[in-house]
């Protein structure tokens, strides 16, 4: 990165401190709402992620330029197994559909990549690619009920075998479109919009609450 | 009282424990059972058969059945909880006892507990491989080989511990051990395997297209009450299965004869279940009357409890092998070829005294001598009915088998096997065997094999897994099915009216011959005539019996040809609150927000639905109602400056190099044109030439457009955008993204507007000259935000709205707060913003318009391009949409100056009178919107008139509150004609 660019990226980064995410209201709930423990399960907010709408198709030339402006190949698919690409604590991407991406990097470094940059990466080339940061907000469920909490709204199948880490899909949580996205075996990233974080997050935590109790033996 | 509990020495008791007592009242009054008893069996237990009486009739009932099938013992439970609801049409033999429950007997009618449900219900959605509904022997069988191969596997049942009918058994061996041991063993073993779930209480009610089943779980009714915060009572169980094994077992039909209904008149197989699993003798004077083999188990049962029957009323003419050999080891009197045709019951309470049995003749009529046998219970069988339900559900074919006299499947559903009972395999040693194949079976298809593929059947040790167990293999032999038996005092079935058939729904033989005597042959119609099956047992006892009456009845050669009536979901009742699950109170559908929310919250605001979406409506101050708040919000805007969080804006970022092209197709005006850096307002329309939506685009580069749209049709749009692109003009260079939630937006708007956004945004000139209405601006805002400003205006006064990242919304909201409060900026809601463009005679798509209105009806002609082509433009040719007469959009000011307009509010002519005598009322059209208007002084409205162009000026009338009030049609732009303020 060129400090040229540096300079135009700060330029265009609002300051940190007059931003408020989506989920940031219920910290405290979140915080109340985790469970220890064999049946443990944890919820917290990863705010602020710089989020980039890609529409390309992944072998043509606007693919290639996408992929090679953020730094990370696109995923080939469902069909292929191939949901995510990239590393899930930096620059990753999510596969939505044969032409749209979610590129994703949730380190909180929003102020140092050049998104304005990387959105003019397609010049004279067809396709897409949107800054997105502010459209969805990323809740992650942690722990060996997360699966099981989960499974109250979500109609994917969660099974290692079906949807292992690495794996991500467009699904409902409850009522609310979301993109899931399995980091590791018990961590799972769940991408709502952000006027319904409120929402998801509520339901969320109320599936959590069992799991602070004993468990029900059949 | 009479205890009829049995001791360990005279009943396994497999279901109870003999040592945890638990008291209850029933009625109000005391009783006592044991942990593993339902209400049902508690009673036994106590020698009480009767419950309610029945529905219509108030014919006194008792128990007769052990499970789902019961049609006469239901009961309303009590709130098991603080806060719970009370229950109503429980049957009692599906109530498990818990310490302290409270009950009392229905007569067939329940009543709903109008306190809200507290307590929690959930649901669940799951994948397996293989799905095994029944946890009988041949559930547990397949369930296990499934389990043992890896593949994932649930087994559901209904009941608190595996074993299905072996639970009701004694005796049986499967694998050199006890039978029910064999059971809970099994399904233990299996459990050790991580991918198995074994979900008891757990009734499958629902089979779908593609192997989704629907099942509902009793998670805490068995438990004693205490508080456990989350959990829920009740879960709904979604699971989508790629193999499906059906292993529901069958129900036992009752006998049809004279006075077929009394207490203790009770299913065989029942009486076996209170017998051998609750250690509860429903009789002591016992005559057993059948049609087939399966009653000699009971036979050998009871005589080993020390209670041999009377005598067993066999239908058939014969002793089978079976029969006799059962007969000549217990010693009970066989009377074949026979029938019990009546009963004689004791007062009131009718306790079944005596039966009265006859010989029958070749076509199945009683004939000869009458005998009387005295009972205080009789136990009947007319044979067996496979639950087919779930297997049905998904359009699998059933057909009468004669030599089961049954209704089995016959055609397979994809993807799904039928095992057990449920197939008319009656055996034990068939039903392990192939509930064993098709547990293998199913997991090899989900590609999955057992570790040496070793089943029940087949491995060395367990070659025939009844070797040592103490009876043959039995099968319930031939049956003689018994529909119509003939009543001692009356030749004609019409008559036949205590031969009940459905004792819920109080319908007798001659309730169906009634049926049929109205011209009525189809079993459905049937069915809706007497309502035979129609209650809330879905016709467990009856269908299949009312199938054979008509049958014969009928001149059929068989039930098969006269056909079931459709089985459909649920299985057994679910009650709403758990269909409900958690969408209930704040989770009952979520509300969008923006991320200016909290400071709306904060000042008092009174949020709208808008679709999703949570908006302020208006913030009212202290002592405001709606109105006045309305007219101040109004009046601020006007008179000073406003702002207004519209954020929920659909947004949609287009680029490509044909964006302009494609958007001059998808809008009814010209986009291509537009420069860099500017705006314009656009109408969309259907094909039909109909307004389907609008909204402001603004070009920002060459190749790239932002779209706004309805707040309510964003989604819409962008689909309808897929749609175009993807299925008519895929050439087209394009791509669409929504954006609707990366941005946060606030609209300033009045004559201070200008001066405000000069001191939030200092970088920018925001005179006229250089920054022209219909124009935007990129800019960093003075706390560093940066913002795209544009100058739009849905009001008529000069305005500006401004975008940032959504996180800064609430943050520039509080900017633009502050810099307005110099000239007391007033924050205003939906309300408001509806009379401020009202006032301007601007549409809202869907309040002014439904779908019917053309860019011409609503005056909007201007916005519609003469030179390029668009969706819905050869339709404003169509005669009907081109003529001049058409409804349009008018306004409307009441003369009176003071009454305000309901919206809807129909239009009539000044003459036209609108008493009934002189109806129909010719309508000329209606009010659209209508408010109260401070910059007006008075209330106004828009209105749609047939054409209403043509009749401005005139006086038209309005009915509202009974009267007639005048209504003078205006243009629809009441405030500002000249636009005169949109600059400043």
């Amino acid at each position: 990165m060129t400090a040229d660019q540096t300079t135009a990226d700060q330029a265009s980064a609002p300051p940190a401190d007059l931003r408020r995410s989506p989920a940031a209201h219920l910290t405290e709930q979140m915080r109340a709402g985790d469970v220890d423990g064999p049946r443990g399960v944890r919820l917290r907010e990863i705010p602020f992620a710089v989020q980039l709408g890609i529409r390309a198709e992944p072998g043509a030339p606007s693919g290639r330029a996408a992929a090679e402006a953020w730094g990370v190949g696109l995923p080939a698919g469902p069909r292929a197994g191939e949901t995510v690409t990239g590393d899930p604590e930096g620059r990753h991407v999510i596969w939505i559909s044969p032409d749209e991406f979610l590129a994703v990097e949730p380190s909180g470094l929003a102020g140092l990549i050049d998104v304005r940059g990387i959105e003019g990466a397609l010049d004279g080339m067809p396709g897409q690619i949107v800054d997105l940061s502010g459209n969805r907000t990323i809740l992650e469920l942690t722990g060996p009920s997360a699966r099981s909490v989960l499974e109250k709204g979500c109609h994917v199948d969660l099974h290692p075998r079906a949807f292992p880490a690495g794996a991500a899909a467009s699904t409902l949580l409850g009522p609310v479109q979301a993109i899931v996205h399995r980091t590791r075996e018990d961590v799972f990233r769940i991408l709502p919009r952000a006027s319904f974080a409120d929402y998801t997050v509520r339901w969320l935590l109320d599936g959590m609450a069992e799991f602070a109790g004993e468990e029900l033996i059949r | 009282m009479t205890s009829r509990r049995l001791g360990i020495d005279r009943s396994p008791g497999y279901g109870v424990d003999r040592d945890a007592e638990h008291s209850f009242t029933l009625d109000g009054e005391a009783h006592t059972g044991l942990s593993g008893d339902t209400v049902a069996s508690a009673m036994v237990a106590a020698g009480e058969l009767p419950c309610g009486p029945s529905l219509y009739l108030g014919r006194a009932r008792g128990i007769m059945g052990a499970g789902v099938e019961e049609p006469n013992a239901l009961l309303h439970v009590e709130p098991r909880s603080p806060g719970h609801a009370a229950e109503s049409m429980l049957p009692a033999t599906t109530v498990e006892l818990v310490d302290g429950l409270r009950a009392s007997w229905l007569q067939g009618l329940g009543r709903l507990d109008e306190t809200p449900d507290g307590a929690l219900y959930d649901h669940t959605r799951v994948h397996t491989d293989v799905l095994v509904v029944g946890a009988g022997p041949a559930g547990i069988a397949a369930a296990s080989q499934a389990a043992a191969s890896g593949a994932r596997t649930m087994l559901l049942d209904e009941q608190p511990a595996p074993g299905g009918s072996l639970l009701s058994s004694r005796g049986e061996r499967i694998e050199s051990t006890d039978a029910v041991a064999w059971a809970r063993r099994t399904v233990d073993d299996a459990r050790t395997a991580a991918e198995f779930t074994y979900l008891p209480r757990t009734t499958a009610v629902g089979s779908y297209d593609a192997n989704y089943v629907v099942a509902v779980e009793n998670r805490t009714d068995h438990l004693p009450a205490s508080e456990r915060p989350g959990v829920s009572r009740q879960r709904v169980w979604h699971i989508r299965a790629a193999e499906v094994i059906l292993a529901a077992g069958a129900h036992e039909r009752p006998l049809m004869f004279a006075d077929d209904d009394r207490p203790g008149i009770m299913l065989a197989e029942a009486v076996r279940t209170y017998l051998n699993r609750y250690a509860a003798l429903a009789g002591e004077q016992i005559v057993v009357a059948t049609t087939n083999d399966s009653v000699y188990s009971l036979l050998e049962d009871l005589a080993e409890a020390g209670a041999p029957p009377v005598a067993v009323v066999d239908s058939r003419p014969e002793a089978t092998p079976r029969a006799a050999a059962v007969l000549e080891a217990t010693g009970v009197r066989g009377i074949f070829d026979a029938v019990v045709t009546g009963s004689d019951g004791d007062g009131d309470a009718g306790r079944l005294t005596a039966v009265t049995v006859h010989r029958l003749d070749r076509d199945d009529v009683p004939v000869g001598s009458v005998e009387t046998l005295s009972a205080d219970l009789l136990a009947v069988s007319g044979g067996h009915s496979p639950v087919v339900h779930l297997h049905s559900q998904r359009q699998g074919g059933i057909a009468w088998d004669d030599v089961l006299a049954a209704f089995v499947p016959s055609a397979p559903v994809a993807r799904q096997q039928t095992v057990g009972a449920m197939a008319g395999t009656w055996s034990l040693s068939r039903a392990l065997r192939t509930g064993a194949e098709a547990g293998r079976r199913a997991a090899e298809a989900c590609g999955f094999r057992a570790e040496g593929a070793d089943s029940p059947s087949d491995s060395p040790q367990t070659r025939d897994p009844l070797a040592d167990g103490p009876r043959a293999d039995l099968d319930y032999g031939p049956v003689r099915a018994l529909w119509l038996i003939g009543a001692p005092d009356a030749q004609d079935p019409a008559e036949w009216s205590t031969h009940f058939v459905d004792m819920q729904r109080d319908q007798t033989v001659a309730d169906a011959l009634r049926a049929v005597g109205a011209g009525m042959r189809s079993v459905e119609h049937v069915k809706r005539y007497t309502s035979i099956s129609t209650a809330n047992d879905q016709g467990r006892t009856s269908a299949v019996n009312t199938v054979g009456l008509l049958a014969t009845v009928l001149g059929a050669g068989h039930p098969g040809q006269v056909g079931t009536t459709t089985y459909r979901a649920p299985y057994t009742p679910v009650p709403f609150a758990a269909l409900a699950g958690r969408r209930r109170g704040e989770l009952f559908e979520p509300a969008r927000i923006t991320n200016i929310h909290s400071w709306h919250a904060d000042h008092g605001a009174v949020f709208e639905d808008v679709g999703q979406w949570k908006r302020p409506r208006y913030y009212p101050r202290t002592g405001e109602d709606m109105e006045t708040a309305v007219l101040r919000e109004c009046a601020a805007a006007r008179g000073s400056v406003g702002f207004q969080d519209v954020s929920t804006l659909g947004k949609i970022e287009i680029r490509g190099t044909d964006t302009g092209r494609l958007l001059d197709r998808i809008y009814t005006g010209v986009f291509s044109k537009l420069r860099v850096g500017r705006g314009r307002y656009g109408l969309m329309c259907t094909p039909d030439g109909m307004i389907f939506d609008d909204g402001v685009t603004l070009r920002i580069a060459d190749d790239r457009y932002l779209m706004t749209t309805t707040t309510g049709g964003a989604a819409t749009v962008l689909d309808w955008l897929e749609e175009w692109h993807q299925t008519e003009w895929p050439e087209l260079d394009v791509a669409f993204t929504s954006v609707t939630e990366q941005w946060s937006t606030v609209a300033v708007v009045g004559p201070k507007s200008r001066e405000v956004i000069s001191r939030i945004a200092p970088e920018l000139d925001v005179s006229n000259e250089a920054f022209g209405f219909m124009a935007f601006r990129e800019t960093t805002l003075r706390n560093g935000v940066p913002a795209r400003i544009c100058r739009v205006s849905f009001s008529g006064e000069l305005a500006f709205e401004v975008n940032v990242a959504n996180f800064c919304g609430l943050a520039t909201w509080e900017l633009i707060a502050e810099a307005g409060a110099p000239f007391d900026i007033t924050p205003y809601g939906t309300e408001a913003m509806h009379v401020l463009r009202a006032e301007k005679g601007l549409i809202i798509v869907g309040q002014d318009t439904d779908g019917t209105v053309t860019p011409q009806d609503a005056g909007m002609g201007w916005a519609v391009s003469t030179t390029e082509d668009f969706i819905g433009r050869r339709s404003h040719s169509r005669p009907d949409t081109a003529r001049q007469d058409r409804k349009h959009l008018v306004g409307v000011l009441p003369a009176d100056g003071r009454t305000l307009l309901p919206e809807g509010a129909q239009l009539v002519g000044a003459q036209t009178p609108i008493t009934p005598e002189e109806g129909p009322v010719p309508m000329l059209g209606h009010v659209t919107s209508s408010y109260r208007s401070a910059a007006l002084g008075r209330p106004f409205g828009l209105a749609m008139v047939w054409d209403g162009r043509n009749r401005i000026g005139e006086v038209v009338r309005s009915p509202v509150d009974g009267r007639l009030v005048d209504v003078e049609l205006t243009s629809p732009v009441h405030f500002d004609p000249e636009g005169t303020r949109r600059d400043g």
